[in-house]
């Protein structure tokens, strides 16, 4: 059996309050695992909770209406979804950090990038100033950015898109994580600065080991960076398994639709592309039985009353369901 | 946050009748509705003076000068034995009009100028200038100045508190037409053929009328501040018409022995601010979106 | 060529940004420096490059929602370049846009019918009913329902105000739209209904799109043909195939290298474009391309390349490249 894993995701719900009815559930039931040095894309469309999973396993959902409402979250063992708020917060940027999309708005504008840098390094070791400098400057010099000496006294505004999320980068690595939560990290970029950012992504995991969490909803990146995927639909996961598995042979009919509508290059022009009709239910409107029911072309009535269950389809390939492995209908 | 995440959230509770959730919103916050509650009962006490006293303003009983609250004179009496409670309530409308009047001509005007800054790139340097200009003299010594250079009448008055609050309602416009500029919408209705008649109307200005209606609530709130301290400085509304400030400032002499001169226009006045100040509040909150946003 | 329905040539726009107190200092940002390229009826127009290459600006500039600084725009054989803003005006029917945002791109006042009516009442086309009418008809069109004429923008999903922006641009029975961007703020599965939607509506209605875009795969998908844009100017022009799977200039083979591969068993080590976009307020001397070109040599330094059209009208601006063909 495969060693333990660095982050163990059981059951997870996060629910958001909503006045005097009972609480929106916007992640339901969701459980993965990742490993050391193991890249899991998390990949759906907006409103799907991708997000919100990252920000659950941090407790950085926003106060008050989000919370945790069942579930577990282990990192060595560890359940962070009930540890004290002191705890949580020397687990941030040190044993997990996140890197986020817009990295304009999620480095401090009047600080320059040495001091948030270093200031990571000194609120969680607790080193002297001069090497959390230090540190800092081989951190930037880890994620190759170019003149690092001179970045280090700039402010956010001086640098690129590219620039700053290789800022960011850093700023996740400083103390050496043992998980790197990436919540859509390239979307906001040029695409030749995306495959910089994805290859150095790639190469720092190697050179680390750290397990990366990477969110996304572009199913060209799952299928540069994954070693396991995660398909995620209204706030359920619908399928898993290794990339290969899911590129092969996608089972769940969303996964195949997304699939579908993606234009690849070197397609023939003008066939249609695979459209998935309808819309994302809201929050409060999911369906009972499958979520994904109401614009399945295969749904059963079976699909529309009850929740599918989990179905296995090869070693670590699953799909949630009623229609597709073993007990389907064809 | 994934601006994503935060869209999936529902703002309102589809499914809930609309009524209920307006009056689930006031129970919610209750200011707004105890403002406009208390603005409401010292409008109808102002509008229903004649009917709830039956002494007549301006009747001197030089009897009866001076005399504290009883049962003839609710309020009590001033020096010339006028009761102080029908001059009080009809202060009250003094207040009213000169109030609403202010709050909607300086809203009328500041919205045209506004606009116009707002608009062409030209217009604003020359209108910036002269509301900068006007910012800089101090609103009350201003209309100092305007009414001791005419007749003292209430439409002097009115004016006179007017024209300084006309460049803060200008600023406000100038900066929503100026964002609402670049939205966009407004992009497209150019490229649909929208002439700049229909742009401005149907476009532009619906964005200025939340604000702007906040905006004239603090400036009646304001105004009425400011009308009672020129009556009381004896440059505001003419002595014969009781106003607050008039009756403050007739009362000030002899507050040592008759304090109640005092107590009660004053009492009428910080409420009548404070109301309309907490129902302006209240339509802010209301009014804002991102506030609305709230489950 | 009169037959093409727009055709743009040596299109030039300028910024002035920054400077201080009475204008000193101030710089030149050139958004779109010397653009030229035709489209004919019928015909998609793929118009794609990165952040700052001007794209964007080509499009508004063609739709004189800014006004150029030189060039020509020619609408339907017509020179609209510099008209007045009446006639400008009246030409506005043949030529019309959709926007990337859909939720910035509709007035949150104003119904959806009215929003799409607006056009109508602006050019007094039909009583009121029968401006109603082709309203629905348009809805339907679209994938829309009728009946939601009455709900505000807020009340529709992404991919649902984008149909309402392009039922927007169909009122006025146009030649030509702009679409700038108008499936990259979308989902994946809406993106998809989109551009179905718009390739119908070209097979239908015999209309021509300008496309722009940063999403190579969508662009091969929709364009005849497609231009690439870099710091203002077309680096290389040309057919689908040819320009995807023979493209000459290096820029356009690297676009092509960053975009990420569609199975894990295709993914290679591949070169990566080294270092970020320069900023169009200061380009590059020579070919702007010189300071990232992995094939630069030192005339790229000091001569800017000529856009060459070969025999098939693929175009290169290269020293080095040639049009093949």
């Amino acid at each position: 059996m495969a060693p333990d894993p660095v982050l163990l995701v059981e059951e997870l719900r996060t629910e958001f309050a909503s006045g005097d009815g009972p609480p929106l559930v916007a992640v339901n039931d969701l459980s993965f695992r990742v490993d050391r040095g193991e890249t899991l894309c998390i990949v759906g469309e907006s409103g799907c909770g991708k997000s919100l999973t990252a920000l659950s396993v941090l407790r950085l959902l926003p106060r008050p209406y989000g919370r945790i409402g069942g579930g577990r979250v282990l990192l060595d063992g560890k359940d962070l979804a009930k540890v004290s708020e002191p705890e949580i917060r020397a687990v941030r940027g040190r044993s997990v950090s996140m890197i986020f999309q817009e990295p304009m708005t999620s480095l401090n504008p009047v600080l320059n990038i040495g001091r948030q840098i270093a200031e990571t390094v000194m609120v969680h070791e607790g080193l002297p100033w001069q090497a959390c400098i230090d540190r800092a400057l081989a951190m930037l010099k880890q994620v190759r950015i170019p003149e690092p000496e001179r970045r280090l006294h700039e402010y956010p505004h001086q640098l690129s898109g590219g620039m700053r999320q290789r800022v960011m980068i850093a700023m996740a690595l400083a103390c050496r994580p043992r998980v790197l939560l990436a919540d859509e990290p390239t979307t906001a970029l040029d695409v030749t600065i995306q495959a910089q950012i994805l290859d150095l992504i790639r190469d720092l995991q190697t050179e680390t080991g750290t397990a990366v969490v990477l969110i996304t909803h572009d199913l060209g990146v799952v299928a540069e960076m994954a070693d396991r995927v995660l398909v995620m639909y209204a706030g359920s996961k619908v399928e898993e398994g290794s990339a290969e598995e899911i590129f092969d042979a996608p089972a769940h009919p969303y996964t195949r639709g997304l699939m579908g509508a993606m234009p690849h290059l070197g397609e023939a022009r003008g066939a249609r592309l695979n459209e998935i009709p309808g819309v994302v239910p809201a929050l409060n409107a999911r369906p009972p039985g499958c979520a994904f029911a109401p614009r399945c072309s295969q749904a059963t009535a079976r699909c529309h009353a009850e929740a599918p269950p989990v179905r296995n389809l090869g070693s670590t390939h699953t799909a949630a369901c009623w229609e597709v492995g073993e007990g389907a209908a064809a | 946050m994934a601006a994503s995440d935060i869209a999936a959230v529902p703002a309102t509770i589809p499914g809930a009748p609309r009524r209920a959730s307006r009056l689930r919103r006031v129970a919610r916050r209750p200011l707004p509705a105890i403002g406009a509650t208390l603005l409401a009962l010292l409008v109808l006490s102002a509008l229903a003076a004649p009917w709830l006293t039956s002494h007549d303003p301006f009747e001197m009983n030089v009897v009866d000068r001076l005399m504290p609250p009883n049962e003839t004179y609710w309020f009590g009496t001033d020096a010339y034995g006028r009761d102080i409670f029908t001059r009080t309530l009809y202060g009250g409308r003094v207040s009213l009009v000169i109030g609403a009047s202010v709050a909607i001509a300086s809203t009328v005007i500041g919205l045209f100028i506004g606009v116009l800054a707002g608009y062409f790139r030209l217009a604003d340097a020359v209108l910036m200038r002269i509301m900068d200009g006007l910012m800089a003299i101090p609103g009350i010594l201003l209309a100092i100045a305007l009414m001791s250079l005419t007749r003292a009448s209430m439409w002097v008055v009115i004016v006179a508190i007017t024209i300084p609050e006309v460049p803060r309602v200008v600023r406000l416009v100038r900066a929503v037409v100026l964002s609402v500029r670049e939205q966009v919408y407004i992009q497209a209705a150019s490229a649909i053929g929208t002439r700049l008649p229909r742009l401005m109307i149907k476009h532009i200005l619906p964005n200025t009328f939340a604000p702007l209606i906040v905006q004239a609530t603090y400036i009646a709130a304001s105004a009425v501040l400011v009308e009672s301290y020129l009556s009381f400085l004896g440059v505001g509304t003419p002595p014969e018409i009781p106003s607050w400030g008039n009756i403050i400032a007739e009362g000030r002499l002899y507050v040592q022995i008759a304090f109640w001169n005092i107590l009660f226009p004053s009492v009428f006045l910080a409420l009548m601010v404070l109301s309309i100040n907490i129902l302006g509040d209240g339509l802010r909150d209301m009014l804002d979106p991102r506030l609305a946003r709230r489950i | 060529m009169s037959a093409s329905v727009l055709e743009v040539r040596d299109l030039v726009k300028h910024y002035e940004v920054g400077g201080g107190l009475f204008g000193r200092g101030r710089k030149q940002l050139r958004a779109v420096d010397g653009v030229s390229f035709s489209i004919a009826p019928g015909e998609t127009l793929g118009l794609v490059g990165e952040s700052g290459c001007g794209k964007s600006t080509v499009g508004k500039a063609v739709l004189r929602l800014v006004e150029p600084t030189a060039g020509h725009i020619a609408l339907e054989g017509e020179d609209i370049t510099t008209l007045g803003a009446a006639a400008m005006l009246e030409r506005r029917k043949k030529m019309q846009v959709i926007f990337q945002d859909p939720y910035s791109s509709l007035n949150p006042r104003m119904k959806a019918g009215e929003i799409v009516q607006e056009p109508l009442i602006n050019f007094g086309i039909g009583t009121r009913a029968e401006q109603q009418e082709r309203v629905a008809a348009l809805f339907a069109r679209v994938g829309l329902r009728p009946d939601q004429r009455a709900n505000y923008p807020h009340e529709f999903s992404g991919g649902q105000r984008q149909r309402l922006g392009i039922a927007r641009a169909l009122a006025l029975g146009p030649s030509v739209i702009i679409g700038d961007e108008p499936v990259s703020a979308l989902d994946v599965s809406v993106q998809a209904q989109v551009i179905n939607l718009m390739m119908d509506l070209q097979q239908e209605l015999g209309l021509s799109y300008l496309f722009v875009a940063h999403d190579l795969g969508v662009v091969e998908h929709i364009s005849h043909r497609v231009a690439v844009m870099y710091l203002g100017k077309i680096v290389e022009i040309a057919g689908r195939a040819a320009l995807f799977e023979s493209p000459r200039h290096p820029y356009t083979e690297a676009l092509l290298a960053a975009v990420p591969v569609s199975h894990p068993r295709a993914r290679r080590r591949r070169t990566v474009l080294r270092g970020d976009v320069p900023s169009p307020i200061n380009p590059p001397s020579g070919c702007r391309f010189h300071t990232r070109c992995p094939i630069a040599i030192a005339r790229c330094r000091e001569e800017e390349p000529p856009l060459i059209h070969g025999a098939t009208g693929h175009g290169v601006a290269c020293h080095l490249r040639t049009p093949t063909g």
